[in-house]
């Protein structure tokens, strides 16, 4: 990542320069019509099909509008103080929500920097084991849930019988239908699909790592914990700061997997916004309710994203 | 050597951890279901075809596999047409009315799919496209627009200018040199947003369940879905389906896997 920075940087050199006699022309021309039309097409669906909708959500969180009527009314922000201090299945959500994301932000960001380390060389093996490692990431969430579903299922699962042929029967369990550990049980299945996927993330951290930072500290006679704890481990921050910021918020979207390993049971135990805000609208057809819903959770993911941006734009180390 | 042995084992394990629900379902898919339920770790007691015969029989796996294609070939070829022709009027824009449209179309990766997914529903079914192919990929296209637009212009930025200038003094017009220059120049970012959506469209569940209902136009994710309410614990049918939907993913990846990895990986920096 760093290296790609870099050419950029230089190039951007050559370009200015060039830019600015580009810059002289476009002032001389009034409209580049063409460009307009070049936009046109992209901005009308985008308008229409993804901005606009989201605009229009916070127009019908202030409604109590159910979908079907003709008329509905305006109710303020009755919707949100509701959800806010009413609601118990949305303040449980919002819980699972954070206990989910913590336990996949923990586990997901260890095992990838660990897995990172083991495999940072590009020899065939390692390059095979990423390839096993990432895998996960490009079967569909659903075939995932199914998959981890059967694993799960308490008679004929993978894990308890496995459990049973080690003389383990008291760790058997029923993993989904279990009000206390269902959600870290789908957390798990979280993080077993995107760990290889982060894990890129900080071997590409790691290979823009000087050289001869390492080259220094072997002639310094500096062991393998102390290249890892004074070079690899500081220079890691901004590809851990992507890692963490990037967790933070897809382990905070999960849905696909929720409703289709539970649905968000039992008991609402592995309900979660994104499935709260769902049912809430399509079940119950609640559309001004799931509306203000959903503008929360937009709210939530938006202060993430910002934060991530301070986190990441502060966080650039030096050599 | 010896030093290497721990190394290799943590490796090794998570990697069958990794692989072993794969084989499981992939190997449940010969068994029948009592066989399944006397042994559900074993191998399979013949490579019997009869659940993938019984999956096309009892549904139209072909009809759902081709919306599959349908959709995810015109979403993906409109994200590539659309996001490379904002991100060339992007840099060729003043440098602060396109930061502007950049600015635009790249906020709306920030937002999280389920956030506007009441309007979307509403809007399409007014349209008359709710229960059509057509409004899953408007709402597609629409969606990864943004990740396109980010990926492309970011590249695009990248090409030196000379190159466009020295085209539109030999008078080439836009259209000539987006098609022309930028865009063969453009093929690395090209691939990168090719694979990253055809990997999310492919799989995508969200819009599918939220936007059709029938047999009939019904993409695969949203077919498997369903599959889980009708046959239950039918796992060797189910899974039938499973591996019919990811075959065409898996094979892509053995073959271009190194695109893979850096494409889902670029695509999914968003920001």
């Amino acid at each position: 990542m760093q290296s790609t920075n870099n050419v950029v940087k230089g190039e951007k050199g050559v370009a200015s320069s060039l830019r600015l006699s580009n810059q002289l022309n476009t002032r001389k021309r009034k409209w580049n019509w063409p460009l307009l039309l070049f936009i046109l097409p992209g901005f009308i669906l985008y308008g229409l099909f993804f901005a606009g909708p989201t605009v229009y959500s916070l127009y019908l969180s202030v409604t109590d509008w159910n979908g079907f009527s003709e008329s509905y009314n305006f109710v303020g922000l009755s919707n949100y103080t509701e959800l806010l201090t009413n609601d118990s299945i949305f303040l449980h959500s919002l819980t699972n929500n954070i206990k989910f994301t913590l336990v996949v932000v923990i586990f997901q960001t260890v095992l990838s920097l660990c897995f990172a380390l083991l495999l940072v060389k590009n020899t065939k093996p390692n390059i095979i084991f990423r390839a096993i490692y990432f895998f996960p990431t490009i079967i569909a969430s659903v075939s995932i849930a199914f998959t981890w579903t059967f694993m799960y299922d308490p008679n004929l699962g993978v894990l308890n019988n496995l459990l049973e042929s080690l003389g383990l029967h008291g760790w058997t369990r029923s993993w989904l239908g279990n009000q206390n550990i269902a959600i870290y049980s789908i957390a798990f299945v979280q993080f077993w699909m995107h760990t290889g996927q982060v894990m890129v993330i900080f071997i590409a951290g790691l290979h823009s790592i000087p050289k001869e930072l390492y080259e220094a500290a072997d002639i310094e006679g500096a062991g393998k914990w102390q290249r890892f704890r004074h070079i690899s481990w500081p220079l890691l921050a901004p590809a851990a700061s992507i890692v963490i910021a990037y967790t933070t918020i897809q382990s905070f979207k999960a849905f696909d997997l929720i409703i289709a390993m539970t649905g968000g049971g039992p008991s609402h135990a592995t309900e979660i916004l994104s499935t709260f805000l769902y049912k809430e609208a399509f079940t119950n057809f609640n559309f001004g309710y799931a509306a203000a819903a959903a503008v929360i959770f937009l709210a939530i993911i938006v202060i993430m994203t910002v934060l991530q941006f301070k986190i990441i734009k502060t966080d650039d180390v030096q050599y | 050597m010896q030093k290497q042995l721990p190394r290799q084992v943590v490796l090794l394990i998570w990697a069958a951890i990794i692989l072993l629900p794969f084989f499981m379902v992939f190997f449940s898919t010969f068994k029948s279901i009592s066989e399944l339920f006397q042994s559900p770790l074993g191998w399979p007691n013949s490579w019997s075809l009869e659940n993938y015969r019984e999956l096309f029989v009892k549904e139209p796996m072909l009809g759902y596999f081709m919306n599959s294609v349908i959709v995810t070939a015109a979403s993906v070829g409109f994200i590539l047409l659309f996001s490379s022709l904002i991100s060339y009027a992007i840099i060729r824009m003043s440098k602060k009315i396109g930061y502007v449209v950049f600015g635009f179309f790249v906020i709306g990766m920030m937002i999280p799919t389920q956030a506007n997914m009441i309007p979307i529903y509403l809007l399409v079914t007014k349209l008359g496209l709710y229960d059509t192919l057509l409004g899953v990929i408007l709402v597609l296209i629409a969606f990864l627009i943004p990740t396109g637009v980010f990926i492309m212009t970011g590249f695009m930025k990248t090409l030196p200018n000379g190159l466009i200038e020295s085209a539109k003094v030999d008078g080439a017009n836009e259209w000539q040199m987006y098609s022309r220059i930028v865009v063969p120049l453009s093929m690395p970012s090209i691939a990168t947003v090719s694979i990253f959506s055809l990997v999310i469209v492919w799989n995508n569940l969200l819009y599918p369940l939220l936007l059709l209902k029938s047999d009939a136009v019904k993409t695969l994710p949203i077919a498997l879905l369903d599959f889980q309410g009708q046959y239950l614990t039918n796992y060797p049918l189910i899974f039938a389906g499973v591996i019919v939907a990811s075959i065409p993913m898996i094979v892509a990846y053995l073959f271009l896997q190194r695109y893979f990895i850096a494409g889902l990986t670029a695509g999914s920096m968003k920001g």
